[in-house]
């Protein structure tokens, strides 16, 4: 019989990858994804189905350039996230799209603040994860196969996406 | 209030507008930090710089079919920038000639009109006033004299299909004011055997900072290992680039003064080019498709050439806000001024009309390895122009930048040396001199 997946399993899963994200715990983030994994910023505006093999995004990164961008991060020559920055990510409207082989297809809402040097940057935009929810359904085993972050904004106000958002 | 500098005092020659000085003898050359901070400064800009210098528009390729537009932030005024439905390319003020409403606003679009919402008058893509009133609301002068027309900017050319706007109607042709950078936007404009495109829109971003330090920045061969220490462990982590104990040296070039404040910097390429220079990071499926370009241009071009198009790179500032770099992919930037501290930047990737679909996604992929808001080294570069902006604050004791590097190797000046900065800087203080003395 098939088990059921509940969005409260869900949200607690998402809100733990925030948590990781604002306590810059980026080792155990990366852990979160599965080898294979992409994680993406389309530009302001993309529509949600964009392809970075057509369309020039901010990130567009394969598993290994993730790993490299989380390993980056980690080092105080990364000059634009040194010092961190101190942020603090809002997630919502959490919608359980599809489950397909184990496979969930989620939908989210994302607000992240960031502050640094007496400057406060706001991103706004809507998320979409495919998770690996495999066969067995604790949350810990789940892998995250592929992130989008789409940012609903006109124009990139913060200047740059240093962060993972 | 006259600058003094301890250090340059009496021997230095106060050039022009007194914010620039060069000392050839003490191999000396220093920018006054009020340069990058004063409203009076940034007034003089606009006036004798944005106002009478040829600036950058588009490509041709951004308005291909008949009918498409776009609108474009440029020098301080609003445009749009369109091809007519028999293919004539048009830049007009963005303003209805009725009462001045924004006429377009929407980015993009293709249309066969333009209609202001506001009182409904109309006007073909041409320019044209189209729309027609009963008799008695209009004298007949209102259709045939044009004053209800829309205003195109003063001049517009265009150079291998990109196209630049000037607000002076008596400068120079463009083919005059580009010099010696035509021969560089020929080498990026030939990588196409069709031309060359605009790929998949435009990363518009802010920087806190002033707007020449991004200009200094884009062709700053110095910064390079110290910023991005982190991007060149990425590329020797991702594997196929040895680098060495010497970063630098892995890429140490030339740099050649193009005239007119224009400048380029020309080295090999540590990393890999999607035109024709494979690495073994994209793996073996890939290398026939890459390598089969680099044969093309060596064909196309002679065994020099060819070969300098392949696997050489190339930053270029064309004065004065204009910036092709041909890196890990080729990307068009200019950015506008919008106080002495900010700045608005529009960069976009270029690409081979017609490329293998293979070579352009790797070519996007290679894009953002260094390049972009997200990219692994330009957050870096944002962050240097904002730290010097905020150390401008200081100014008033620490009044002076300094860009002496390399003089003492005169024209044989290196990549890593900052004389294609000096270009720069001397056509500034050319130009600004005629307005405002420090």
């Amino acid at each position: 019989m098939t088990r059921v997946l509940t969005r409260t399993e869900v949200e607690d899963f998402l809100f733990a990858e925030a948590a990781l994200l604002d306590e810059w715990r980026l080792d155990e983030w990366f852990a979160l994804f599965a080898p294979g994994a992409v994680y993406e910023v389309p530009m302001a505006g993309a529509p949600d189905d964009d392809d970075p093999a057509k369309s020039l995004f901010y990130i567009a990164d394969d598993y290994v350039r993730l790993r490299e961008r989380v390993a980056r991060l980690g080092k105080k020559e990364a000059h634009a996230e040194f010092p961190h920055s101190r942020t603090r990510r809002m997630i919502s409207n959490v919608r359980i799209l599809s489950v397909e082989a184990g496979v969930a297809r989620i939908a989210c809402n994302l607000v992240c603040y960031r502050a640094r040097m007496g400057k406060v940057d706001t991103y706004f935009g809507h998320c979409f994860y495919s998770i690996d929810t495999g066969a067995d359904t604790d949350a810990p085993t789940w892998k995250i196969a592929a992130k989008r972050v789409l940012l609903d904004m006109d124009l990139l106000y913060p200047g740059k996406v240093s962060i993972i958002l | 209030m006259t600058l003094l500098d301890p250090i340059l005092r009496p021997a230095a020659k106060a050039a022009q507008s007194g914010f620039v000085m060069e000392d050839p003898e003490r191999f000396l050359f220093r920018v006054a930090r009020r340069a990058f901070t004063e409203d009076a400064v940034l007034e003089a800009e606009r006036r004798e710089i944005f106002d009478n210098c040829w600036l950058y528009l588009g490509h041709g390729s951004e308005i291909a079919q008949n009918g498409d537009f776009l609108t474009r932030s440029v020098g301080g005024r609003e445009l749009v920038f369109n091809r007519d439905r028999g293919g004539a390319v048009h830049a007009f003020l963005n303003t209805c000639p009725h009462r001045g409403a924004t006429l377009v606003r929407e980015p993009r679009g293709n249309s066969i009109s333009f209609q202001c919402f506001y009182h409904g008058w109309a006007f073909n893509v041409n320019g044209r006033f189209a729309s027609r009133y009963a008799e008695g609301n209009y004298g007949e002068g209102h259709y045939s004299g044009g004053c209800a027309d829309l205003t195109p900017t003063p001049r517009l050319e265009h150079y291998r299909d990109f196209y630049f706007i000037n607000f002076d109607r008596n400068a120079v042709s463009l083919s005059d004011y580009l010099a010696g950078a035509k021969e560089y936007i020929d080498i990026v404009a030939d990588h196409g055997a069709d031309g060359m495109e605009i790929v998949g829109g435009d990363q518009s971003y802010f920087i806190n900072a002033n707007w020449k330090l991004l200009a200094e920045n884009s062709v700053d061969g110095f910064h390079g290992v110290p910023t991005h220490s982190t991007y060149f462990d990425y590329l020797q982590s991702v594997g196929g680039v040895r680098l060495g104990d010497d970063v630098g040296a892995a890429f140490r070039g030339s740099m050649k003064d193009l005239g007119n404040g224009h400048a380029v910097i020309e080295y090999p390429s540590p990393w890999g080019r999607p035109v024709a220079r494979w690495t073994p990071a994209w793996g073996e499926d890939k290398r026939e498709v890459i390598e089969a370009g680099r044969t093309r241009l060596i064909k196309a071009y002679g065994q020099e050439r060819g070969q300098r198009m392949a696997e050489y790179s190339r930053n270029m500032v064309i004065f004065p806000n204009l910036v092709i770099n041909d890196i890990m992919a080729i990307t068009v930037r200019t950015f506008q001024p919008l106080a002495p501290d900010r700045m608005a930047v529009s960069a976009w990737a270029l690409g081979v009309k017609g490329e293998d679909e293979r070579v352009r996604a790797l070519r996007l992929f290679n894009f953002l390895e260094f390049l972009g808001p997200g990219g692994l080294a330009t957050p870096d570069d944002v962050e240097a122009l904002e730290c010097c902006q905020r150390g401008y604050r200081n100014l008033r004791e620490a009044p002076w930048n300094d860009i002496s590097k390399g003089m003492p190797r005169g024209a044989n000046a290196r990549t890593d040396d900052e004389e294609q900065m000096r270009c720069f800087w001397r056509e500034w203080d050319r130009r600004i001199a005629q307005r405002v003395t420090a």
